[in-house]
């Protein structure tokens, strides 16, 4: 065994099954006596529901029940339960439309699910499905925001007036106009964040399983948070009480965040197993998935930044209309305000800061979280914003950022958008950062591209994000209706192996690994010989689930405070095997020993003490070695760092070349530096995709043009450059690890350093802005548009 | 997918007469387009007949023309030195169709058969120009396609072996649709003994055509620069969210360009 603490790059333990097919995800399990659910999903983006005929499917071979959204309605179903809840400015709470399980009255994006058909097999639950006869009269539909907050726009829900979930607003608006009174110069930019869809690989699954003899439930379903599922489905949507409901999330290929939140097909795969008896299997087909998954980001906003004669931030003010989609997905409202609005002051230290959110209701599909999760949008912004400051002033974009920068020395900083940064160090990053790009060498890259016709630039982008998501009592102020700490439970066993059993939950990340590693350096125990269990809430206490990049910094944090009970527990049966006082005992590397002796006992003679307790302090003690820790974070954890692309366009065909990708991050205390490099690496990949190819597009009508892979453009690996991947550390000053997080930051920094290297490569071209994705149609027609200074003479 | 009869008859007559009697019949051939067709139950046959055990795979490669069992797969026309000799542009073109497990599935009687717009080998065929040799008859390059999904063949009709005619020089050039992959804009040109033939695919509302003003100058001058002289209107052109019809007619000047640039 060599080296399997924090800092070893240790491969990846679960990737032995994944490697070899053997995974365990939610359409393999196979219950006796399974059925199928096909869900009947609306082709129409807004339409009332005149009648649903379902005779027809009803009698059809091997059918065992249809059931419509009246169905659920009769036996008190409740709607889809939203954990977010935002006031307005005036104090008032956002609207709050039902979200029905099955629709209800009306369809209001295509994708809404209609009706199930539960059949013997799933080619018969398809076919009943055909013979649904459901008659839609259709109504006006709006897509995007400004068309759905226009007067006289078509109503998304009766009870939301306008269209507007919310109008929230953060800062101190008096302090911005002050700014923008005194400054000698405004940069004013509009910009979209595009519409993602996060495509994970394995589509959304779930098998509901009722136990006819016990009453008991079980759910099988594709989720970052099986507690989370428990809660939201079985408190408010089909009241069952939580010891007669069990959640499982087994191997999960990829969330990013569409599989953090509560969806209809779970409550209905549940409901309608105790209704036939039977358990109910449902698996999206690609196509659901598109129209089904919540969708992220959909931004659209104007930034300005007040600055000084010598290029200082003097204020800064941000509108922003997000969308919501037609319904309120588990933590959308809390996207663009509490993971948005609080990033906007960046890595600078803007003094005052001052941003409105409008959130509207449009006939899509539900906008949530997507990695990154209203950071991106912020960081997009921002970064945006500043290279246009550069570009207004003409001061260079890197000393730009340097006079701005909150300096290392200024931690804990409080931002003007209610965040506290504990600790960071942005000039480290990003000359750590200049140095792996070889930024000075660029120009010469220029030239030498330039002389083969092509057109090439380099874009900056230096970030902060906020997650170790999240103190409870400030995300309750603020809205939201969980909890979120994190909780481990630690058991030692007889002979000194350990299970940890953990509520976060491992869907790609490599957390059986990394967790894993926590229990090597803290009680010495090599990695063979440690269990990471997560997933189930038969198993596993109740914790919140994995997002947010929480994982390490708040789950890891409750493993450490959990081996600290099991050593200090240990120290006292140490002391007693070993006949010392326990305040004389020590442990490291596995090994209780009595100081200044040569006394020593092995993890595994206690833990057998423990558990045979012949010898042992039984009036003081209970035996065992079993601990558990919940833990509640005091703050946000601030990864940030500095993301540097160099681009090339073929100035003939528009397309653009990712030359390469440079990231360095400080993302606190490295656990596992090579599975950091692949979570930095993939965000970037998925970055680079919003940045240049991705986006879900819908007509003016509310019709998903974008349904497939056919339209909607994922990056492939022929498609990415070589990522360099850097960390430069400070240690969270808040968690014992000293970790912050790595999950998010390559999708959140990446973006804006794409886009500021195409409009350098463009520079010629007097671009100012350009929207995501920057396809080769839209450099084309920048292309053509404008033609160079040089050749227009 | 819908349930359908299976049959996998062991000879070309056998396929055609399991064709014939049955109206809603479908051949299966590498199956790349027709089973996701299936699954998305955009299809509906009542018989499925698939050929792979009719023996139609090999290359045959003469001196004047190169020829290709229908079943061969594209991964095999790839791989053939015999065509990367013959017709280096050919060999080429398969090798970037789809990825890996479509190149080693999908086979060229099947691409000509479906006539996909999109598709690579109409716009090779077209444009070297040869013949479709079916069970009963020989069908000329220029007869055969007849707009998007339609072609000469008549119902039951299997295509058995593809004949191209060996250019004096060509190559295939492709922008690819950013999200399918597919030819967004496709040109395949050959400079044959008869002069230039210039073919379109992935960029037209009726699917692959030649383009005669670019044979015209390329016949008269074989160079990228006499390509740049001609202008391809955009009327007929498709026009979506990945390319507008002007910009997939400028995206043909410069496809065309390089591949009179890169022809071998």
């Amino acid at each position: 065994m060599g080296f399997e603490g924090i800092g070893a790059s240790v491969r990846r333990k679960e990737d032995q099954r994944f490697l070899n097919g053997r995974g365990n995800y939610v359409d393999d399990i196979n219950r006796p006596a399974q059925t199928y659910a096909a869900i009947k999903r609306s082709d129409r983006p807004h339409a009332k529901i005149v009648s649903i005929d379902t005779a027809a499917a009803k009698v059809a071979p091997g059918v065992l029940g249809v059931f419509v959204g009246a169905d659920l309605v009769a036996e008190e179903i409740g709607g889809i339960p939203c954990g977010w809840q935002i006031h307005n400015k005036d104090g008032t709470p956002m609207a709050e439309p039902v979200h029905p399980v099955l629709a209800v009255g009306k369809v209001r994006h295509v994708g809404d699910p209609i009706a199930v058909v539960i059949a013997e097999t799933r080619q018969q639950a398809k076919d009943a499905a055909e013979l649904l006869v459901i008659e839609l009269e259709d109504l006006p539909a709006v897509a995007g925001v400004r068309d759905a907050i226009a007067p006289g726009a078509a109503l998304v829900h009766d009870d939301a007036p306008g269209n507007i979930c919310y109008d929230w607003h953060l800062g101190d608006k008096a302090m911005v106009d002050a700014g923008f009174a005194s400054a000698h110069k405004i940069i004013r930019l509009d910009l979209l964040n595009n519409r993602l869809i996060p495509n994970a690989m394995e589509p959304r699954s779930a098998v509901g399983d009722y136990d006819v003899n016990s009453g008991d439930y079980t759910l099988y379903t594709t989720s970052q948070n099986p507690h989370v599922i428990r809660l939201l489905m079985g408190a408010f949507v089909l009241h069952i009480p939580e010891n007669k409901l069990r959640v499982v999330a087994p191997d999960v290929g990829g969330g990013f965040g569409s599989k953090i939140y509560h969806y209809a097909e779970e409550a209905i795969v549940t409901w309608a197993s105790a209704k036939v008896r039977r358990p109910v299997k449902w698996t999206a087909e690609r196509t659901e998935s598109f129209m089904s998954d919540a969708h992220g980001r959909d931004h659209d906003s104007r930034a300005e930044m007040a600055i000084d004669a010598e290029g200082h931030f003097l204020a800064m003010r941000v509108h922003t209309l997000c969308n919501m989609g037609a319904y309120l997905s588990t933590f959308a409202p809390a996207v663009p305000t509490y993971l948005y609005a609080t990033l906007l002051a960046g890595v600078y230290k803007t003094p005052a800061i001052y941003v409105e959110v409008k959130a509207v209701f449009t006939n899509t599909v539900p906008v949530d979280a997507y990695r990154g999760a209203g950071r991106p949008e912020a960081t997009f912004l921002v970064e945006r914003l500043v290279d246009a400051v550069a570009k207004d002033t003409g001061i260079d974009k890197i000393e730009l950022r340097r006079k701005n920068f909150i300096p290392a020395d200024a931690f804990p900083y409080q931002t003007p958008v209610a965040l506290q940064y504990d600790s960071g160090d942005y000039t480290a990053t990003l000359n750590a950062a200049l140095k792996v790009a070889d930024y000075s060498g660029f120009e010469a890259r220029r030239s030498a591209a330039s002389a083969k016709g092509k057109l090439r630039g380099i874009g900056i982008s230096t970030y902060v994000e906020a997650c170790g998501i999240a103190p409870s009592a400030v995300v309750g102020s603020l809205g939201a209706r969980a909890g979120l700490y994190e909780v481990a439970n630690v058991r030692v066993h007889p002979t000194g192996s350990v299970t940890v059993f953990t509520g976060t939950h491992s869907h790609g990340q490599g957390h059986e690994t990394t967790l894993a590693q926590l229990v090597c350096e803290q009680l010495g125990v090599p990695l063979a010989q440690v269990e990471i269990v997560h997933g189930d809430t038969a198993k596993i206490p109740f914790g919140m689930g994995t997002y947010g990049s929480r994982s390490l910094a708040v789950g890891g944090t409750a493993m450490v405070k959990a081996m600290d009970k099991i050593i200090a527990k240990g120290k006292k049966i140490a002391a007693h095997l070993m006949e010392a006082a326990v305040e004389d005992i020590e442990f490291k590397d596995n090994v209780f020993s009595v100081a200044g002796t040569d006394k020593t006992k092995l993890l595994s003679d206690i833990s057998l003490a423990a558990y045979v307790p012949h010898n042992y302090p039984i009036e003081e003690l209970e035996p065992g070695l079993d601990e558990t820790a919940f833990y509640d974070p005091k703050n946000f954890t601030f990864p940030g760092g500095c993301h540097i692309a160099e681009v090339e366009i073929d100035p003939e065909t528009g397309v653009t070349t990712m030359i390469n990708f440079t990231a360095v991050d400080d993302v606190g205390r490295v656990i596992n530096p090579m599975i950091v490099e692949g979570q930095i690496q993939g965000g970037v990949a998925q970055g680079i995709g919003q940045a240049l190819m991705e986006a879900a597009v819908y007509d003016e009508n509310g019709q998903l043009l974008t349904g497939s892979m056919m339209d909607y453009s994922m990056p492939r690996a022929h498609d990415l450059p070589n990522i360099s991947v850097g960390t430069e550390v400070t240690l969270c000053t808040h968690n014992p690890l000293g970790v912050k997080g790595c999950g998010e930051v390559g999708a959140i920094g990446s973006p804006p350093a794409v886009i500021n290297a195409l409009i350098d490569a463009l520079k010629s071209y007097d671009v100012r802005h350009i929207n995501m994705p920057a396809t080769p149609l839209k450099i084309w027609s920048i292309l053509q548009a404008g033609r160079p200074a040089m050749a227009a003479e | 997918m819908y349930d359908f009869t299976y049959q996998k008859p062991g000879s070309v007559a056998d396929a055609v007469k399991a064709l014939v009697a049955d109206d809603e019949s479908k051949a299966l051939a590498g199956g790349m387009t027709f089973i996701p067709v299936l699954k998305q139950r955009l299809a509906r046959p009542t018989t499925v007949v698939d050929l792979s055990k009719l023996g139609l795979t090999g290359i045959t490669v003469s001196a004047d023309t190169v020829t290709i069992a229908a079943m061969t797969t594209h991964g095999a026309v790839a791989a053939s030195p015999e065509i990367q000799k013959a017709i280096p542009a050919l060999a080429e073109l398969a090798s970037w169709i789809g990825d890996t497990q479509v190149r080693n599935r999908g086979t060229i009687g099947g691409s000509l058969a479906n006539n996909d717009p999109s598709a690579c080998y109409p716009a090779a065929l077209l444009a070297m120009g040869g013949t479709i040799k079916t069970d009963k008859r020989e069908i000329a390059a220029d007869d055969y396609f007849q707009g998007m999904f339609t072609t000469a063949l008549e119902p039951g009709e299997l295509i058995t072996a593809v004949t191209f005619k060996i250019p004096v020089k060509a190559a295939y050039e492709k922008f690819r649709n950013p999200a399918s992959r597919y030819a967004m804009v496709g040109v395949f040109v050959a400079k044959t003994a008869a002069g230039v033939r210039v073919a379109i695919t992935g960029a037209y509302q009726g699917g692959v055509i030649r383009h005669a003003d670019m044979e015209k100058a390329l016949t008269a001058n074989f160079s990228a620069e006499a390509a740049n002289w001609v202008t391809t209107p955009a009327d007929d052109l498709n026009s979506d969210i990945h390319a507008s019809a002007p910009y997939r007619a400028h995206l043909i000047g410069v496809m065309t360009r390089r591949a009179v640039a890169r022809a071998h």
